[in-house]
């Protein structure tokens, strides 16, 4: 079982790593996981007034699939309103990163960490 | 990409080259290729000769006889054999069997078989360290108990167990001791002769020798039967039926012979690059080492750079080949049973690293290792929120998570 390419990158140069004001009005923060099964994610978003993310940090325990998973969808979020970015599916991460079977968990654990952020950020607009 | 330094000798070991050539004797033509079985000619008795010959070797090295020796294809097949077959031949007696929680999967999945079968098995946990609680023992024995199994290294920590104090209760108690010794042999001494034990599995693979051949030590004295689970022409004393493969033996013979004449020294040398490993980690901070630190196999350190998960720190320290008590491949996301089994928490289960140094590892392996080591544990936990949240002083066990 080598590792991908693409996780190996993602471990090697990951995109965004990094912590924003969780207190701020205009950041969302998503924490997901659990230490007990080896998977904690911490995803981060902020938003300008136009409600489209200009800045998104992770930071991941768990492996190097998971540590990809939440970094390339750091990625893929920035620029993106707040519902486009809750519509990506974690079948899109598993396919960019060619995730085997049994890392399909890593992308699901991603999904679930940017809709916590947006839940978190539009619990605070209320 | 070059081949990374091979840290995980606890796993297998590279087959040593003396025994390598000993065994390439016993393959074509140009060797002894016979069946050892065959007592009527030539070849069948050059075969028989070299069987014999690691027969010896194999007993010496732990103080049997060379008829206690039984050859099997492995340590899991010995175990199979000495735990289904004393079940199976005592069953009148009774169907209870005691072990350990932190027992390898080839002792825990035939008591699970058993179970199948009807029998009773009692698993015990053991001591944070991992040893085993003799009053425990003493309290969970039976009138039906027929055997206990508990090995005498662990794999993945590699604590030793008192195997003179547990075989002591079990006889008094008219219980069989069985132990899986494929992790101590030619590690550490076994003395047969005094040692209160019924059988004892063997591995080759673990000890320089070929994969694929293990042995069962069945005590004459007192007389153990068993009930064979490989029919078939009756060999090994009706034991365990099947052409001996003799250049597998011969191997096992020869790796054991080594291991004898060299353990001494071997110990002595392991022990020191083990220590330096330990030690290259000592100005960390948050790092656990697993199981008892005395009580332990020189090659093993077993550790946990806590808020690390194991998996991403092995993929990050490319250069060194070692395992992880982190089950992030397999599809239940259960840490190591071992780990749990010791009481430990989740998060340095998943922690976990098990180096394991042997034969082969040098000082500049192990200075290589820690830097890598530190570097990326430090790289890691910059990435780690688990990291985070402790330097910020919060305790983990007060959060709750939002697993799925």
């Amino acid at each position: 079982m080598a590792y991908g390419k693409k996780v190996l990158d993602h471990y090697e140069n990951p995109r965004n790593v990094g912590v924003l004001d969780k207190e701020a009005n205009n950041v969302g923060t998503g924490m997901v996981g659990a230490p007990a099964c080896g998977d904690v994610m911490r995803l981060q978003i902020q938003v300008n007034d136009d409600g489209v993310i200009e800045e998104a940090k992770f930071k991941t325990y768990g492996c190097g699939s998971a540590i990809a998973s939440s970094s390339l969808l750091t990625e893929w979020v920035k620029g993106k309103t707040l519902d486009e970015a809750s519509q990506i599916k974690n079948t899109e991460i598993v396919e960019e990163l060619e995730l085997p079977p049994v890392k399909i968990h890593c992308s699901v654990l991603a999904e679930d960490a940017i809709k916590a952020a947006i839940n978190d950020l539009k619990s605070k607009a209320s | 990409m070059l081949t990374p330094t091979y840290m995980d000798y606890s796993s297998t070991t590279p087959v040593d080259a003396r025994v390598a050539k000993k065994m390439a004797k016993y393959l074509t033509m140009e060797g002894d290729f016979g069946n050892a079985a065959s007592r009527s000619h030539y070849f069948g008795w050059q075969a028989e000769k070299a069987v014999d010959e690691a027969r010896s070797q194999v007993a010496d090295l732990v103080g049997a006889d060379p008829r206690e020796i039984v050859w099997t294809s492995g340590a899991t097949e010995s175990n199979n054999l000495a735990i289904k077959g004393i079940a199976h031949f005592y069953q009148k007696r009774g169907k209870h069997i005691i072990t350990l929680k932190t027992e390898h999967k080839a002792v825990l999945d035939t008591c699970r078989q058993l179970e199948r079968e009807g029998f009773e098995v009692t698993y015990l946990d053991p001591l944070p360290n991992g040893l085993l609680d003799l009053n425990l023992l003493k309290k969970t024995i039976r009138e039906d108990t027929i055997m206990a199994s508990f090995m005498h290294v662990n794999n993945e920590i590699g604590v030793i167990q008192d195997l003179q104090s547990i075989g002591d209760v079990c006889r008094k108690n008219k219980v069989f001791f069985h132990v899986d010794a494929a992790q101590s042999a030619g590690k550490i001494e076994i003395d047969l002769t005094s040692l209160p034990v019924d059988l004892m599995s063997f591995s080759a693979h673990k000890i320089y020798g070929p994969k694929g051949m293990g042995a069962l030590y069945v005590s004459r004295k007192p007389r153990v039967r068993l009930e064979a689970q490989i029919h078939g022409g009756g060999h090994e004393r009706g034991m365990r039926s099947g052409t001996l493969a003799t250049h597998q033996i011969v191997g096992m013979g020869e790796a054991f012979a080594i291991a004898k004449a060299e353990m001494k020294e071997e110990h002595a040398r392991t022990l020191k690059l083990r220590q330096r490993l330990y030690a290259g980690f000592s100005d960390m901070e948050e790092v656990v080492v697993n199981g008892d630190l005395n009580q332990r196999i020189a090659g093993n350190l077993n550790i946990s750079f806590n808020y690390v998960e194991g998996e991403s720190l092995m993929m990050a320290i490319s250069d060194v080949a070692v395992s992880s008590g982190s089950a992030c491949t397999s599809s239940s996301l259960e840490p190591s049973y071992v780990l749990r089994a010791l009481g430990l928490s989740d998060e340095l289960a998943h922690s976990s690293i098990r180096f394991s140094v042997g034969r082969y590892t040098t000082e500049k392996d192990v200075d290589d290792a820690i830097a890598q080591v530190k570097e990326k544990v430090e790289k890691l936990r910059d990435l780690s929120p688990l990291w985070d949240m402790y330097k910020d002083g919060i305790d983990l066990n007060s959060v709750e998570w939002a697993a799925h």
